[in-house]
């Protein structure tokens, strides 16, 4: 029996807008048990396991001691130059086989004494369990009527960083907050190369029924879902050292009221998308040949094109499962209540009995396989479409690193025009024009080596930004599986103890 | 062949119990079924092979046995709807249940349990047609059924409306809506049933391509980071078949089990549907015959009463049967739904329990030798 062939891949869409119709009159919500806010399955439910862990764990960020007295690294450009550039041995020492040699940057010789003491400065930070900021989205209200309504929700962090007035506080934000931080940091030039997380996609579908008013299943979920989507793209922002310390983020975090960000535009799903592929697609149609010296970002790309659709085809998989299961809590229900049907019509007392119990058991099924969907939904499914648009991101970061490329190999080019038309100027004997030749060339001189600065600075961090992102990745990936797997174990302990208390019952018959 | 003399005092020589529809196999589109049973003097055994028109064969002639007062009387056991490779649509509709088990297992069991009532039915085992069926090495003749003797017994078109005619009895009366309802409620459980059988074969599907895509997601390199990843995706891999074979035990389970006994419960119902709805027609006749011999003219009195007075005498061993065979039908109901219900628990307790202690294993594998290890 062959597997059907994959669908088209496509725009993700809220996977509920189309649950409402199957039970219509079950009412039922899938994914909320008795707690209000968060159906998640029975683990428990802490503000993403990518923070819990961490704080368990290891392989902190670069959230330096170097003394500065906001307790993370300066935003000086050299500091961070240098540091990026020491981080690369390290992490060659530290066992990750560098994919290649050293980047085409090379900088001055004064460095070498900032090279060891930070090298072992981050060897320490590397091992050190601590992460100092703890972030959580909870509490979704609606705020205001009608089409003018509105989502709000609680942003609350927990940090000992100096760098924030309290120690824990909390502020309201709306959708488009989340998406206006994302602006803001996109278009920074000090974080140019950075991998910036991007916040969920705009819903129209999804937020007019909300607006509207129902509260049906479906709305009830896709709050969940962006909720949790929001937390999580949140506390990416803040497991990045780079962009914790970036004042929009803190004020983001802090501040009681924020401006109204309106040029969101942009960032509707179809939007973020055509952004990506925009940058992206710089470093497929080069007008100039790119020679690289070193392949290492030629084949990283290429992986991580390819990654980016492995996770795709997977993300559709996960989906169709995700529906079959819901498909099962349907038909589980449906199942349950013909079975009480039957138990209620039956003349043998414990016959009925029995198949009363069994109808009981259903439901409990039922319930379980809600959770398990869950599961599937909120581990799974959102992890791989988490990182299907974080690869997209990181596809951007080679395409800026291709734009400052080119801006430099242009700034060459015209650099050679003004030296050619001040021969001809020389040769022709314009004094006056030659005067201003001379000034074009200095000024296109400091631009050339300026640009190729910038590109020797993004090199650099888009190859120490993707070292660190596949960490991250590896490790997020298993704190998710693991939770999954946690999960699927507790449902079968759940079922054990259903069938155990089935079974007499059953056995009672006469 | 015609219609065999069946004697009444022909006694099986296997035992009810011991028969097994063992094998199914295939012939073009049609089906043979191996059927083994237990000689009940001295051992050894019967070996036959038979096809569905077999087992037509043999309930026609169930149907149409003869010197046995109230026939109409007896809730004859369900036979299954013929089965087909490359069924199509309707029929698969019909089969329902049975259509769903591995190589056409659980239609084998069905089959099997239709035997065992009929092998077990103290007036209808005793035919000689019965034993003929179970240790004859020659197939019973393979003719097509004779229509008269099939539509003697079911329900005529015409009589569709009599099925509501009242009763008399205060006991069918109840009986009969018992049925009613019970026969209504079992077969959507049983279609129920099914639904959620097929959609837990659909995850198990969806686990598979799960399970094969990330297979593909496995890259060679020596990027420790693109190893762990790997790495991960691999054992979710293994993961995934594991969920899969979970699943698809789950839904053998509930097939294997309680699928069959609904289905069984259903079909039975609708047996002693048919029983019923036989006793109400011979109540129409008698009724009818009543008020001709109450209206017959002196020249034809004589006549008509002495019709009715078969039909009376017909009426009452058919109700007595009935009665009988009510009362038979509801102990082995319960037995049968015990049996299944016992039966399903216990295998879906002990498959929960291996996929439990198979996923600790994977949790083990999966926190093991890497947790101590900050980096990977």
């Amino acid at each position: 029996m062959n597997p059907p062939p994959f669908p088209e891949t496509e725009e993700q869409e809220p996977v509920f807008s189309d649950m409402g119709d199957g039970d219509s009159d079950e009412g039922e919500d899938i994914f909320l048990g008795s707690s209000p806010s968060v159906p998640q399955p029975n683990i428990k439910a802490e503000p993403t396991d990518l923070f819990g862990e961490q704080e368990a764990r290891s392989a902190a960020p670069d959230l330096g001691t170097d003394g500065n007295s906001n307790g993370v690294h300066s935003d000086d450009d050299n500091d961070l130059f240098s540091d990026a550039h020491v981080e690369l041995p390290t992490e060659k020492a530290s066992g990750s086989a560098a994919s290649g040699p050293r980047p085409a940057a090379t900088f001055g010789p004064g460095t070498t004494d900032m090279q060891s003491k930070s090298m072992e400065q981050l060897e320490e930070e590397e091992a050190k369990d601590t992460f100092d900021v703890d972030v959580a989205v909870t509490n979704p209200e609606k705020v205001g009527d009608g089409m003018h309504a509105y989502m709000a929700y609680r942003v609350s962090t927990k940090s000992t960083l100096p760098m924030f007035r309290n120690k824990a506080f909390s502020v309201r934000r709306r959708f488009s907050d989340f998406l206006g931080l994302y602006e803001k940091l996109s278009v920074k030039q000090s974080l140019h190369g950075c991998i910036i997380p991007s916040p969920p996609e705009k819903s129209v579908v999804g937020m007019t029924k909300v607006k509207v008013g129902k509260d049906d299943p479906s709305s009830v979920e896709f709050v969940e879902r962006r909720r949790a989507a929001l937390e999580r793209y949140i506390q990416r922002v803040v497991a990045h050292p780079l962009l914790l310390q970036d004042p929009d983020v803190r004020e983001f975090l802090e501040r009681d009221e924020l401006p109204r960000a309106v040029n969101t535009q942009a960032l509707s799903g179809a939007g973020f998308l055509k952004m990506i592929n925009k940058a992206s697609d710089a470093v497929n149609k080069m007008t100039i040949k790119m020679n690289e010296s070193d392949t290492w970002f030629e084949d990283k790309f290429q992986e991580v094109e390819t990654e980016e659709q492995q996770l795709r085809k997977l993300h559709i998989v996960v989906d169709s499962l995700v529906n079959h299961r819901k498909e099962l809590c349907g038909s589980t229900a449906v199942f349950a209540k013909s079975m009480a049907m039957l138990g209620n019509s039956e003349d043998n007392t414990a016959l009925s009995r029995a198949l009363s119990q069994l109808a009981e058991v259903e439901d409990k099924m039922e319930q379980l396989h809600q959770e398990q969907a869950a599961s599937d939904f909120f581990i799974l499914a959102e992890l791989l479409a988490d990182y299907i648009r974080l690869l997209g991101t990181v596809r951007g970061c080679f395409g800026q690193r291709m734009r400052a490329w080119q801006r430099w190999q242009e700034a060459q080019s015209t650099l050679q025009r003004k030296r050619e038309a001040e021969a001809k100027l020389l040769w022709a004997n314009k004094p006056d024009k030659l005067q201003q030749a001379k000034e074009d060339i200095t000024e296109w001189e400091s631009r050339v080596t300026q640009y190729e600065r910038d590109f020797d600075r993004i090199s650099v961090t888009v190859r120490k930004e993707v070292l660190r992102f596949e960490k991250e990745k590896a490790k997020d990936f298993k704190i998710q599986i693991f939770k999954y797997l946690e999960s699927m174990l507790q449902s079968q302990q759940r079922l054990i103890k259903f069938w155990e208390a089935f079974l007499p019952e059953a056995k009672a018959i006469a | 062949m015609e219609e065999d003399k069946t004697g009444t005092s022909s006694t099986l020589s296997v035992s009810a119990t011991s028969i097994k529809v063992t094998e199914v196999s295939k012939d073009g589109d049609a089906l043979t079924f191996i059927i083994v049973s237990q000689k009940l003097s001295g051992t050894g055994e019967y070996h036959v092979d038979r096809t569905y028109e077999d087992f037509e064969w043999l309930q026609q002639h169930l149907f149409s046995l003869e010197d046995v007062p109230g026939i109409q009387g007896i809730i004859f056991p369900p036979l299954p709807a013929k089965a087909q490779l490359n069924p199509s649509a309707k029929l698969v509709k019909q089969l329902g249940l049975l259509a769903t088990g591995e190589n056409w297992m659980l239609y084998c069991k069905a089959l099997e349990a239709y035997l065992q009532q009929v092998a077990a039915h103290n007036t209808l085992n005793k035919t000689k047609d019965l034993e003929t069926f179970l240790t004859s090495a020659e197939p019973p003749g393979r003719q097509k059924v004779k229509k008269g003797i099939f539509n003697r017994l079911s329900q005529a078109v015409e009589g569709i409306r009599k099925e509501g005619h009242k009763d008399v009895d205060e006991f069918f009366k109840t009986e009969r809506d018992h049925n009613f309802t019970l026969t209504g409620f079992s077969k959507t459980a049983a279609e129920r049933f099914l639904e959620v059988v097929l959609t837990e074969q659909k995850i198990a599907m969806a686990c598979g391509h799960f399970a094969a895509s990330l297979q593909l997601c496995v890259e060679a390199g020596e990027d420790p980071d693109m190893q762990t990843f790997s790495k991960m995706c691999v054992k979710i891999s293994e993961v995934m078949v594991s969920m899969k074979s979970n699943v698809q035990k789950v839904a053998e389970n509930n097939v294997s089990t309680l699928g069959l006994g609904l289905d069984l419960e259903s079909r039975y119902q609708e047996a002693e549907k048919e029983m019923l709805f036989r006793r109400t027609c011979k109540l129409v006749e008698l009724e009818t015959a009543s008020r001709n011999a109450e209206r017959a003219k002196p020249v034809k009195k004589a006549a008509m009463d002495e019709i009715k007075r078969a039909a009376e005498k017909d009426f009452d061993h058919t109700s007595g049967v009935a009665k009988q065979e009510i009362a038979r039908f509801q102990r082995a109901r319960v037995d049968v739904l015990r049996q299944a219900l016992i039966q399903w628990c216990e295998q879906q307790l002990l498959t929960a329990k291996d996929s439990a202690e198979l996923y600790k294993q994977h949790l083990q594998a999966f926190r093991g030798p890497a947790s101590s290890d900050p980096s990977s």
